[in-house]
């Protein structure tokens, strides 16, 4: 394959990169990619893979309803998801869209590059694995869908086999009611990397739970659903949720001392997150938005 | 091919597609009006529209821009609401060292473009990606929430003669920061220049060999060279004092921190761009490094450099009195201890520039603080005559103390000398961060006493500076500290120590405030304990023990005049009551949030310690009527081209409007010192205002008129009170100062410095007590600079200083080979500065121009002390690791909790 390669339909990435000798760069929004080249030019250990650009490729693009599902294109960037119009369980994803890098990132990198980057800080995991999301996978053999857990890893691992191009994000439908939202923890206000974060999407009846999902980042290699916790809040009311958060919920994290904190900071700041995102969505300002 | 439209005009570049957006712009079609700090998204100073919304070019491959509109800082001007936004820019002084600017004016603009009159919330959420080192934001904020004002409103009028001094000028050298033409160290270089490119060590001590590099030049064949230690024509090494020059261009045989340069390539961009490490011809043997100073004063450690065989670079010393007796004869006692980090400057412009052989002389362009340092470096390690050597700094994208250490312009100056070719160089971030000097981490133990009143008896303070592997600005860190470590108060009786320590970590120089910010953090947390102590409000016992006119200070020294921080508590009096109170309302609601006021006052002497720095200023008048003011002192963004001239202005008597500039190039301006220790608007305006006289005295003279002869200018024709004045030859004012000091004796008693800068500052935030962040609400800032000779650029210094000492004080900590990028390495952000109030005391400095003194140190230095200050008034606890890091913070409130 060139050096660069634009196609401008899947069937045709497809087929350049089935023939690619070696293979080559996928590119999207290009921000986790070049910072990485930036970073191996300056010690010397830059490689000239070819590159393979998905941008042009109009399979790729779209936000729309399915009826049944959501389908987020893997062109569609943070942006895109800030602007939209989506249903209240999308909150926690649009919240975290506004907290990503700053409005330049967000204007160009697309949440499907999120993902397949598999960074256990990356902030569209948690929002992601709230809503169930599925991701849609492309190779000559046709297409694939794999539950996000089953996607993502570990530590910048990914179930991409070498000739598949992730072509959307599926999204199945919530309670038209369902409150949503994310909380992101980090040490300055814009531009920051997440120390952890938590995201919540609770569908709720006549003020009592029925379903929560809850998922925590930047705890461990591939950010967590919190099973033990969705059911212990099952049936309570929204005003009981915050106070249901207990330790033994979070036992399934394995935080890590980094340079932005301790391990065991980040197991008491996750309990702390979850507790005030729970007692947000139990506040009046929710159910206006729902 | 690729086709752009790029400021409407369609522009068609034959850069590979995944070529960097921001290169294509830049090399490909010559704007380099788009800057590059990092090529990772970090910095957003490469950020310009596509297709209206804003992008970091440097992450936009040229293909995926195929068919857009790219519009960048050199089209701004023809877009009205573009041109309305630089002059509220110019207005507002939101540019300094301008080289985020053109970044910030078009991420501005995509705001702008949908709500020409954007909220505050709108505004920090569109330059949330843009990094500004200078500023401190707020008045970029400003300037862009106001930009509409300005759509049709004319530019403010220059002042008039004998006007300057005291207004709030725009910067003189400030409109091409905004359109795009300032060229810094790596915009100017000719199209032909050979590129540079430094081969770094990654390990922090270890022994190489380097074979045989013949097959690697064959292997590319646009390399051209591969320079080394054997290459070197003169001395193998640099540092800022005379005789030491212990840190070699290209290192022989041993590095000593991560970032030490083996050697460096040269050829085309191309080529030394395609070398892998791995095709190099080094051996590497890894030694164990000495990490940290505890290691390297260990019984038994192994000698960084010979020279220092116990590894103690320098030690600074301040004994008056009798401490320990003292201390044990004082009512209340208070002790501790610090600990700071590694703090990179982050200049948003890495190093670069470029060099020229010219016959048998050099010539150096390059970004840089200190034009007459360089060229003797320069000189050294080509073995040439200072007369051979020609420095010309470029504009300088902000320097902060990093940029007086020479980076690329010995290794430029020898390439260009032995190829006969020009060569350029630009630092990646990572190379920046991991080779460049640093802010010493400090570990400090200090002991202080009061008695029953509050008065100060004894300060005890020992500090150990880790100075990394070269000596850098070491040694003036180490004799600046000791002799400030008191801080601004009468303290009778003071043992202070202060150690630079080699350890194999990367050379600490100066950084804003050369070791006192780190002391002032130590004294100003002793002095909170002994007031709460003594039951005296803490700003009232800073007030009690405040320096006056006419006390002496630990050094002996008595302080004649300007010593105004008595005036400066005075003035936060109101606004510290009103706060508390406001904290204490808040706090009465309980939760997690607690709602605290802190305070801490500074000095800071202006100038070298105890040494000659003097300064020379020149203006002359042609007889074609052309009056040019030579000013070889460097702006680096603080605004000592506009100061100074407004400065030079009055002392003549001329408008400033009137007045040529010829800044900074060795051959045509005096040496004027470096840009440091906040001397250029006392030194060098002190200079200024002599040369202005001077030429005055010599105008009058000849016009026969008497001392208020009043002097116009206008078509080349100089009148004197009305009369036409004809000159035959050119007429000159030459001016110089040198502060008058002593240098300090062992005991550390003299006079280090002919005048001191004071403040005091009052910061109010929110601690939540559950995460351990900080949320700042307010800093309240009074400064004693004298006389405020531009009362807009000043408020721009203690804004920006601010923000560098919030940076210092909560996020920044430098760990080599751990967070050498922009996202690792965290600094603030537009939404991490809170609204800042500036309080300007004038006490005036009977040696300085006009009264003034100086403030670009002195505005950083008490924001850490009084954000600490706060945070134990909020929770108790005590911070004393910096920065106060999330879990840092919750740790001391657990201490706190658990004590308590
Ligand atoms: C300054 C800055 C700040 C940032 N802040 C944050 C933050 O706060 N939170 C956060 O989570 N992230 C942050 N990021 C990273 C974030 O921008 C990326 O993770 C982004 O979402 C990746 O998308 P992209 O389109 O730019 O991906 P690219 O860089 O183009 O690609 C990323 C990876 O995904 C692969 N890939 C992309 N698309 C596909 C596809 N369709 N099929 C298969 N593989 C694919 C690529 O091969 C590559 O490995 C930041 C980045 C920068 C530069
Ligand atoms: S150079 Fe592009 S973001 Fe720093
Ligand atoms: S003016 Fe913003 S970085 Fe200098």
């Amino acid at each position: 394959m060139e050096a660069y390669r634009r196609p401008g339909s899947l069937a045709e990435a497809l087929a350049l990169l089935a023939a690619a000798p070696a293979p080559p760069l996928l590119l999207a929004g290009g921000t986790d990619l070049y910072p990485a080249r930036a970073a191996a030019e300056a010690w010397m250990r830059q490689e000239r893979r070819p590159v393979l650009d998905l941008s042009g490729l109009p399979e790729l693009a779209g936000l729309e309803d399915r009826g049944d599902h959501w389908r987020i294109g893997a062109r569609v960037t943070w942006a895109a998801i800030r602007d939209s119009a989506l249903p209240p369980a999308f909150r926690a994803l649009q919240e975290a869209a506004t907290q990503v890098g700053g409005a330049q990132v967000q204007n160009r990198a697309t949440l499907v590059g999120n993902l397949c980057n598999a960074s256990p800080a990356a902030d569209g995991v948690p929002p992601l694995l709230a809503l169930d999301a599925a991701i849609e996978l492309a190779s000559p053999r046709g297409l694939r869908r794999l539950a996000l857990p089953e996607f993502i890893l570990g530590n910048r691992r990914t179930a991409l086999a070498p000739d598949e191009i992730a072509t959307a994000l599926l999204i199945p439908h919530a309670a038209p009611a369902a409150r949503a939202g994310f909380e992101k923890l980090g040490a300055r206000s814009y531009l920051v990397i997440s120390i952890v974060m938590a995201a919540a999407v609770i569908e709720a009846e006549d003020g009592r739970i029925h379903r929560a999902r809850i998922a925590l980042g930047a705890c461990s290699p591939v950010a967590l659903r919190l099973p033990e916790l969705e059911v212990a809040l099952e049936g309570l009311t929204l005003a009981e949720a915050a106070k249901a958060v207990a330790p033994a919920h979070l036992a399934a994290l394995s935080p890590i001392d980094d340079v932005r904190a301790t391990a065991e900071y980040r197991r008491e700041a996750a309990a702390v997150l979850l507790r005030r995102l729970l007692a947000r969505l139990a506040t009046p300002a929710m159910e206006v938005a729902a | 091919m690729t086709r752009l439209i790029v400021n409407g005009a369609e522009q068609v570049v034959a850069a590979p597609p995944e070529a960097r957006l921001s290169t294509v712009l830049r090399d490909g079609l010559g704007l380099t009006g788009t800057k590059i700090g990092c090529d990772a998204g970090d910095c957003g100073a490469c950020t310009v529209l596509v297709d209206g919304a804003q992008v970091c070019a440097c992450l936009v491959p040229l293909g995926q821009a195929e068919g857009a509109r790219v519009q960048t800082v050199e089209g701004l001007a023809a877009d009205p609401m573009g041109a309305a936004l630089q002059h509220a820019f110019q207005a507002h002084g939101a540019a300094q060292c301008g080289y985020c600017t053109p970044g910030m004016l078009m991420a501005a603009m995509e705001v702008l473009q949908a709500s020409p009159r954007p909220a505050e919330a709108q505004v920090m959420a569109a330059l949330g990606g843009v990094l500004c080192r200078c500023t401190g934001y707020r008045k970029i904020v400003t300037a862009v929430m106001e930009a509409h004002r300005f759509l049709d409103a004319p530019a403010a009028p220059l002042p008039e003669a004998g006007q300057a001094v005291g207004a709030r000028m725009g910067r003189a050298d400030g409109w091409p920061k905004l359109d795009g033409r300032e060229a810094y160290g790596a915009d100017a270089a000719p199209a032909d220049a050979l590129w540079l490119r430094p081969v770094r060590s990654p390990h922090a001590h270890a022994r190489f060999t380097l074979g045989d590099t013949a097959p690697l030049l064959a292997r590319h064949p646009g390399l051209e060279r591969v320079l080394a230690a054997a290459d070197v024509p003169g001395r193998n090494g640099y540092g800022i004092y005379p005789d030491i020059k212990d840190q070699a261009v290209f290192a022989e045989g041993l590095v000593r921190y991560r970032g030490d340069v083996v050697c460096a390539l040269v050829g085309t961009r191309e080529a030394v761009e395609a070398v892998r490490v791995e095709e190099l011809p080094l051996d590497w043997e890894v030694l164990p490094p000495l990490a940290e100073p505890g290691a390297a004063l260990a019984e038994g450690a192994p000698a960084l450099h010979e020279r220092w065989p116990d590894n103690v670079l320098t030690t600074g010393r301040v004994r008056r009195g009798d401490a320990a007796a003292a201390l044990a004869a004082s009512v209340h006692v208070a002790e501790g201890r610090w600990q700071t980090s590694f703090v990179e400057h982050a200049y948003v412009e890495p190093e670069a520039g470029w060099a020229r052989r010219v016959g048998d002389r050099i010539e150096v362009f390059a970004s840089t603080q200190a034009p007459y340092m360089d060229l003797e470096e320069v000189a050294g390690v080509l073995g040439l005559p200072h007369a051979a050597v020609r420095i010309v700094p470029t504009a300088c994208g902000g320097g902060f103390g990093g940029k007086l250490d020479v980076a690329v312009q010995p290794m430029l100056a020898i390439a260009a000398w032995l190829l006969r070719r020009s060569v350029r160089a630009t630092w990646s971030r990572s190379e920046s961060m991991a080779s460049s000097t640093k802010r010493h981490p400090a570990r400090i133990e200090a002991r202080a006493g009061c008695d029953a009143e509050g008065r100060l008896t004894a300060l005890e303070f020992e500090g150990i500076y880790d100075t990394g592997a070269y000596a850098s600005w070491g040694p003036t860190v180490a004799g600046r500290v000791p002799a400030h470590s008191t801080g601004p108060y009468r303290v009778p009786h003071v043992r202070s120590r202060a150690r630079a320590v080699l350890t194999n970590n990367p050379p600490s120089g100066a950084f804003r405030g050369f070791g006192v910010p780190q002391a002032a953090i130590a004294q100003e947390a002793l002095w909170d304990r002994l007031a709460d102590a003594a039951g005296i409000d803490r700003l009232e016992f800073r007030l009690i023990n405040a320096l006056r006119a006419g006390d002496a200070t630990a050094t002996g020294q008595v302080i004649a005049a300007s010593a105004g921080l008595p005036a400066c508590l005075e003035a936060l009096r109101p606004r510290w009551a009103a706060l508390r109170e406001e904290a204490a309302a808040e706090n009465a609601a309980g939760g997690p949030l607690r709602h605290g006021v802190g305070i801490a006052c500074m000095w800071y002497g202006i100038g070298n310690t105890g040494m000659s720095n003097p300064s020379t200023m020149r203006i002359t008048l042609e007889p074609g009527g052309r009056l040019a003011f030579h000013n070889g002192a460097v702006d680096i963004g603080q605004g000592s081209t506009t100061v100074l001239l407004q400065i030079a202005a009055d002392a003549l008597g001329l408008p400033a409007s009137a007045f040529a500039l010829v800044l900074g190039d060795t051959d045509l301006t005096a040496d004027a010192g470096k840009t440091s220790a906040s001397r250029q608007t006392f030194v060098s305006g002190r200079a200024a205002m002599e040369a202005g006289l001077a030429l005055r005295d010599a105008i009058l003279l000849r016009a026969n008129a008497g001392p208020e002869g009043r002097l116009a200018l206008s078509d080349g024709m100089l009148t004197v009170d009305g009369r036409p004045l004809h000159l035959e030859a050119p007429l000159e004012g030459l001016g110089r100062f040198d502060p008058p000091t002593v240098p300090l004796d062992a005991d550390g008693q003299g006079v280090p410095y002919a005048t001191y800068g004071f403040a005091a500052q009052i910061a109010a935030l929110a601690v939540d007590t559950e995460l351990g962040t900080i949320r700042l609400k307010r800093i309240v800032a009074a400064h004693d600079v004298g006389r405020a000779i531009n009362p807009l650029l000043v408020e721009g210094q203690i804004e920006g200083g601010i923000a560098q000492g919030i940076g210092l004080a909560l996020m920044e900590e430098y760990l080599p080979g751990r967070t050498e990028n922009l996202h690792d390495y965290l600094i603030p952000t537009v939404g991490d500065v809170p609204a800042i109030e500036s309080i300007l005391i004038e006490d005036p400095e009977p040696l300085g121009p006009y009264g003034a003194k100086g403030i670009g140190e002195p505005a950083l230095v008490p924001t850490a002390p009084a954000i600490f200050s706060a945070i134990r008034d909020a929770t108790g606890a005590e911070i004393n690791r910096i920065p106060a890091l999330p879990h840092r913070v919750l740790e001391a409130i657990r201490r706190k909790e658990g004590a308590g």
